[in-house]
């Protein structure tokens, strides 16, 4: 007797225990937005997104910023989806079993959860230090190798979601692979992919670490590729390191326009892959 | 009966192998990413090795105006950052996948999950100034005075809470880095939870053990190899974690036994002083901190991966 209520005294434990865990997760999760709400609206006005990055003690806004991050963004997402997709695909489509897709699923997983300052690195070896100066363009690689593996993964894991049956049809009317996978796997699997971008994008919007040392930073309106060019992260990195109260409030409202952004862009991923989910009965 | 011009299929047949090598090479450029990225960093790093040769990873001092570059406080603020986070992370996020796969009542389960995923797409340079602005005053005002007045003074274990609340630190860093990997090591864990056969736990039950005698002796030992998997993926990304923790280390090169004294971690230091280097030797000692912790990050991530793949191939076959 004694003995079973022990057992049932550390189950009641336990199980509170990880109920407790549970709220202290989601605590954590609400504490940062309350405080990047509390103190990002506050930031808020019309000047953030007409006005450049001020001098310090001088109002201002981020438009030079969000202008250098969107282009950044948008840039890497341009050069590294395409290599994510087409990689993805051979792996799904040509080598599906072969040793060369297992080495490259491996080596892509790993490169998926890497530290994003070891990429920065590595760009400023390649470009910054061969060009002799930092620049955009360095930046939006840097990012543009960030967005493969994300691309690549959910790419692999959505063409293998097409059911055989299309796939057999197409080539039954005498396509060839290629014509099959543009006409016919692509479609069917293209809220999938769109979502791996959304993610793609999610994920490279809010690296800071690999553009300290590839696109720097810019006080000025830049739009030149060539040259160090503002973007968000770099500016909120600075600023709130900053002794100058008009550039925490920049740094503050930055910082919730970049989280906000992120959250929606996972939150559409998460809703269309649900859609897929129960629409289409994929898994 | 069809006719099939030749000409067509020979365009085809053209077409066909452009899209095939266009894919291949594609696939290949990630392996060429990775051997880029080694070759890269050993090549920066190369003036800094044949200078401190091994000497790099064991001196302390870092002084920028008499060229002495030495690795051992950012591989030990690393470490032992990377020590305290997963020391909390663990348990909890254990408790969190618990919750989700075994407690938690099924209208809530996708919206916790979702959040506790949510949490890891806030990027990292937000709980940077979060762990700054909030974190780092309510210790150094309630927390840190309090570890010191009544365990600063306990001899043996004192001296890891002494000296005076900065707020920063490396206790700061540590705990900023567990909530940072918190929801990474909560998902794998709940997802490895899932890939146990309800058939297995039914038995459990059937038996007539509690729920958690159910988890601790069946569910936990045929998820055991997915579990370290997770925890490494974790400690992966506290070990490379930049941002975070460059807000609050205090970038200090020095080893102190206190965890409430600033230091700083490889990342942090790359982050904080790399545009600001002059000299080759300087830039180069940073490159090779960064190969460094390339080495030790993607020794760890690649343990986790294999050992996940493990799982993944024993929960195919059952």
């Amino acid at each position: 007797m004694n003995r079973r209520l022990l057992r049932k005294l550390r189950n009641g434990a336990f199980l509170a225990l990880s109920l407790l865990a549970t709220l202290l997760g989601l605590a954590c999760l609400a504490a940062i937005l309350w405080t990047l709400l509390a103190h990002g609206l506050a930031g808020m006005s019309g000047q953030l997104f007409t006005q450049m990055t001020p001098p310090p003690g001088e109002k201002g806004g981020l438009l030079n910023a969000l202008y250098g991050s969107a282009m950044m963004t948008l840039l890497g997402i341009l050069i590294g989806s395409p290599i994510g997709v087409l990689a993805g695909t051979y792996l799904a489509e040509y080598g599906k079993n072969s040793r060369l897709s297992v080495v490259i699923r491996f080596i892509n997983d790993v490169l998926l959860s890497a530290p994003s300052i070891i990429i920065g690195l590595f760009i400023y070896e390649l470009v910054v230090v061969r060009m002799g100066h930092f620049s955009a363009i360095a930046g939006a690689l840097a990012l543009a190798v960030l967005a493969i593996p994300v691309t690549l993964r959910t790419t692999e894991d959505m063409l293998n979601l097409v059911p055989p049956g299309m796939k057999d049809s197409s080539a039954a009317l005498g396509a060839y692979p290629w014509r099959t996978t543009l006409s016919v796997l692509y479609p069917a699997a293209r809220s999938g992919i769109v979502t791996g971008l959304l993610l793609a994008i999610a994920r490279i919007s809010g690296e800071t670490a690999p553009l300290l040392f590839t696109a720097l930073n810019n006080q000025f309106w830049s739009t030149n590729l060539n040259a160090p060019i503002a973007n968000l992260p770099v500016v909120i990195f600075l600023y709130a390191l900053s002794p100058y109260k008009d550039w925490q409030d920049l740094a503050w409202a930055g910082a919730l326009i970049i989280t906000m952004t992120i959250l929606l862009l996972s939150i559409a991923a998460r809703v269309i892959l649900a859609y897929l989910q129960t629409e289409r009965g994929f898994k | 009966m069809a006719i099939i011009d030749p000409r067509h299929a020979a365009t085809q047949l053209i077409y066909e192998r452009v899209f095939r090598t266009a894919t291949l090479g594609a696939a290949i450029l990630v392996l060429l990413i990775l051997g880029g990225v080694a070759i890269s960093l050993v090549r920066g790093a190369w003036p800094a090795m044949a200078h401190f040769g091994f000497g790099f990873v064991t001196h302390e001092v870092w002084n920028p105006v008499t060229d002495e570059f030495g690795a051992l406080a950012p591989i030990y603020g690393t470490v032992v950052t990377s020590v305290i986070a997963m020391a909390i992370a663990v348990p909890v996020g254990f408790g969190i996948a618990l919750f989700l796969t075994e407690l938690c009542p099924p209208l809530l389960k996708r919206p916790i999950g979702v959040a506790v995923e949510l949490l890891a797409a806030v990027p990292s340079i937000i709980f940077g100034i979060w762990g700054l602005f909030v974190l780092a005053p309510i210790l150094q005002k309630h927390v840190q005075p309090w570890l010191i007045k009544h365990i600063g003074h306990i001899p043996g274990i004192g001296g890891i809470f002494h000296g005076p609340p900065f707020g920063i630190g490396i206790l700061t860093a540590g705990l900023v880095l567990a909530i940072m990997v918190l929801p990474f090591i909560a998902a794998t864990m709940r997802d490895v939870f899932d890939t146990v056969p309800p058939m297995l736990k039914e038995s459990g039950y059937g038996l007539g053990a509690t729920t958690w005698e159910v988890i601790w002796n069946v569910v936990v030992p045929h998820s055991r190899v997915g579990i370290v998997g997770g925890i490494m993926l974790g400690l992966g990304r506290a070990l490379g974690e930049t941002m975070a923790v460059t807000f609050v280390i205090g970038n200090a090169h020095r080893v102190s036994a206190s965890l409430l004294a600033p230091g700083t971690t490889i990342s942090s230091s790359i982050a904080n002083e790399f545009t600001e280097a002059v000299g080759d030797l300087y830039t180069s000692s940073l490159i090779a901190l960064g190969l460094l912790l390339f080495l030790i990050t993607f020794t760890v991530i690649a343990i986790a991966q294999a050992m996940l793949r493990r799982l993944e191939r024993q929960a195919a076959n059952t």
